[in-house]
């Protein structure tokens, strides 16, 4: 028996690879992703959330905090989008690599230009962020930002593998410019076309495609609008020519298929994030589906 | 009936689905610029019973373990700072004020923040790790008032001054042992014995998922040390008092689900605990002294279920008892053969994650005669707002 085990030990011991693949904590789905095709089989990458969560509303479960422990690195949206439970998990993992200014935290927002910052906040005005629109995946220009940074911290930490991650980020940039043009030639047609959003996270999509954004129907984020407020969207939906309402598959469609209801425009889901739906597998999957799924509306 | 006004309604119940953020109106905090948190409750109370004559037949209760008061009262307003000192440290205060013009510090203390290899450390008064509730601040909880059996056996929760020690393993499976070292000032001790060293608690935590829509954690506690003149049963003229050993132990269990993990639609929280307490020593009542060696256990088991968005009901059930020492007949230590029960319903209603409204019914059979009791609650939460564990 003593000899069974101390071989186990041994095998176990002799068994282990040169040095272990990078352990990732990846707070929301898309930057899963990102970190998978630019770390490839140097990362082990665990998705804290999945694309039909809230990224806002993550209870601080036992097992985030046990993954969290053992991460090499712990890759964010940052912004503040993570406030109401990262800060607990960082607090009990007891890990110090990841901890906010050491080379193990990764916030993809610092890397890219934040729109909508307020220059005033104030909790009468609904749930806004100081730090601006934390959204910035629904604009894949930003992703590319983002890839640039992660892929630098990823030759930072991983030194051995660092040749290999420039080759996979280099492949990864190249594409992905060619998916960009693709994407905004075919995208073409939607400038200039008129929607409502039912939340205030599209911001950066409309933005990048040219779609103007007349209404909201949360007059004021995170609070149930006014009556007032409604028939002003019912009245700017009749006069401006809008095409369609758009949200998040994650979110209750039910707000969106009122205004249907009320004004026979057309109602857009989309997956917002890796596996916010059936189509969007990957991070090229995901955009091909959100410019198909509004030409489609638009 | 305006047609905008029906068309609110049906809306409000469906947009309430909508993330919010809640981060919100934060502004980033700085080592320079403490984290400032104010927390507002207040509550209109009907008791069938006077509250003021509250007891639990078996048992000595701690001050302050009463059921309220009848009528509109204020609730203890919560100032919370934190901060930053630098790299390796962090500090947090929270003081409680009362409507009766006291300050207490409910919490003071400092945490390391760097520290490697799953470890934590925190250092000063603070709530202790024991069992899922006693760490919990009162805005947090799920009822306007506390388990039964965290009243009558923590004088509704044990915070003391000392020091703290987490370890979360490295395991998948979440894995976590805490130690504390305590002055031993705080109920169910008393008296700061063996020079300010006098109690000490453990603690044992595992949980995991099962699927995306599923999460549990489980805990096993215990809370060791000794009180030399502890005060119970304080009435402006007399009190009680307890000299020896206290041990406590629990288990707790909570169970979480939500479609897809994706608590802001709708989700349910499945909570119990099991708390088991001996004493051995010498009570004085009324100038006599009773050496007894007694035990006292009690549990809750609580569900609480958001049925849609901002909208949560919850039902409780509790219940403590309390064997009968030898030779204390008569005196608050006499079970009278009562076993203490409380059924509790409530409905709350969240228009952010800020504001709370609740309506908590409670049929409480603690003592001898029921008592019906009406809760209507507030809590306001303003400034910074410390994300929630689980």
């Amino acid at each position: 028996m003593k000899r069974h085990v101390t071989f186990a030990i041994a095998t176990l011991i002799l068994s282990a690879p040169a040095h272990a693949a990078l352990s990732i904590f990846a707070c929301e789905p898309e930057w899963a992703a990102l970190s998978e095709v630019l770390g490839g089989n140097a990362v082990e990458v665990y998705h804290a959330t999945n694309g039909l969560q809230d990224p806002h509303f993550i209870q601080a479960r036992p097992s985030l905090i046990a993954k969290l422990r053992n991460a090499d690195l712990l890759v964010c949206n940052g912004a503040s989008l993570e406030v109401g439970w990262l800060p607990v998990l960082l607090q009990r993992a007891g890990n110090d690599r990841v901890q906010p200014g050491n080379a193990g935290n990764f916030e993809a927002a610092q890397y890219v230009e934040m729109m909508d910052k307020p220059a005033h906040v104030d909790r009468a005005m609904g749930d806004l962020h100081a730090d601006g629109n934390p959204h910035i995946v629904t604009d894949p220009r930003n992703i590319l930002l983002v890839a640039t940074a992660l892929s630098k911290r990823l030759q930072e930490l991983d030194k051995p593998d660092a040749a290999a991650i420039q080759v996979r980020y280099e492949k990864f940039a190249k594409d992905w410019r060619a998916a960009l043009q693709r994407w905004e030639a075919s995208a073409q047609s939607l400038r200039g076309k008129k929607i409502v959003t039912q939340h205030r996270s599209w911001g950066y999509l409309l933005r990048w495609l040219g779609i103007e954004d007349v209404a909201e129907l949360e007059d004021k984020p995170g609070i149930p609008p006014s009556s007032e407020h409604l028939a002003s969207v019912l009245q700017i939906v009749k006069k401006q020519g809008v095409v369609a309402v758009v949200h998040s598959a994650y979110q209750d469609a039910s707000p969106s298929q009122w205004l249907v209801n009320q004004t026979g425009i057309k109602e857009v889901a989309l997956p917002f994030t890796v596996g916010g739906d059936e189509q969007a597998v990957d991070l090229f999957s995901l955009y091909d589906d959100t410019v198909r799924r509004l030409k489609e509306a638009l | 009936m305006n047609k905008y006004f029906i068309n609110a309604c049906v809306f409000a119940a469906g947009v309430s689905s909508v993330p919010m953020l809640v981060q919100a109106a934060e502004q980033p905090s700085s080592s320079y610029n403490p984290a400032l948190s104010l927390i507002l409750s207040g509550t209109y109370g009907s008791f069938s019973r006077d509250p003021t004559k509250y007891a639990i037949p078996g048992f000595s209760l701690a001050s302050e373990t009463g059921p309220g008061d009848q009528g509109f009262k204020l609730g203890e307003s919560e100032i919370s700072m934190s901060a930053n000192a630098d790299d390796w440290f962090s500090g947090v205060l929270t003081a409680s004020l009362s409507p009766e013009n006291t300050v207490t510090v409910e919490e003071a203390f400092i945490q390391a923040s760097q520290l490697p290899g799953g470890l934590g450390v925190k250092a000063g008064h603070f709530l202790s790790n024991f069992g899922y509730l006693n760490s919990t601040h009162s805005h947090t909880w799920a009822f306007a008032d506390t388990a039964l059996v965290y009243r009558a056996l923590l004088g509704n929760n044990y915070a003391d001054d000392g020091v703290q020690l987490r370890w979360v393993l490295p395991t998948d499976l979440y894995t976590e042992v805490g130690v504390e070292m305590m002055r031993g000032d705080g109920y169910p001790f008393g008296g700061a014995t063996q020079n300010g060293n006098g109690a000490s608690t453990a603690r044992l935590v595992m949980g995991g998922d099962v699927g995306a829509s599923n999460s549990w954690q489980l805990g096993l506690s215990a809370l060791r040390g000794s009180a030399a003149g502890r005060k119970t049963h304080v009435t402006d003229t007399s009190n009680e008092l307890f000299t020896g050993g206290v041990g406590v132990d629990g288990v707790d269990f909570v169970w979480k689900w939500a479609p897809n993990g994706n608590v802001t639609e709708r989700n349910l929280t499945l909570q119990a605990e099991y708390l088991q307490r001996h004493e051995g020593g010498t009570y004085t009542i009324s100038s006599t002294d009773y050496a007894v060696s007694d035990m006292q256990s009690g549990s809750y088991l609580q569900a609480v279920y958001q049925f849609m968005p901002r909208w949560r009901v919850g039902a409780r059930q509790d219940q403590v008892q309390a064997n009968t020492p030898a030779g204390v007949a008569g005196t608050s230590l006499d079970a009278q053969g009562h076993i203490a029960t409380r059924q509790s319903m409530m409905v709350d209603y969240k228009r952010t994650e800020f504001s709370q409204i609740r309506l908590q019914y409670s049929i409480d059979n603690s003592n001898l005669t029921s008592d019906n009791q009406v809760l209507m609650q507030y809590v306001l939460s303003l400034g910074a707002h410390g994300a929630h564990t689980y």
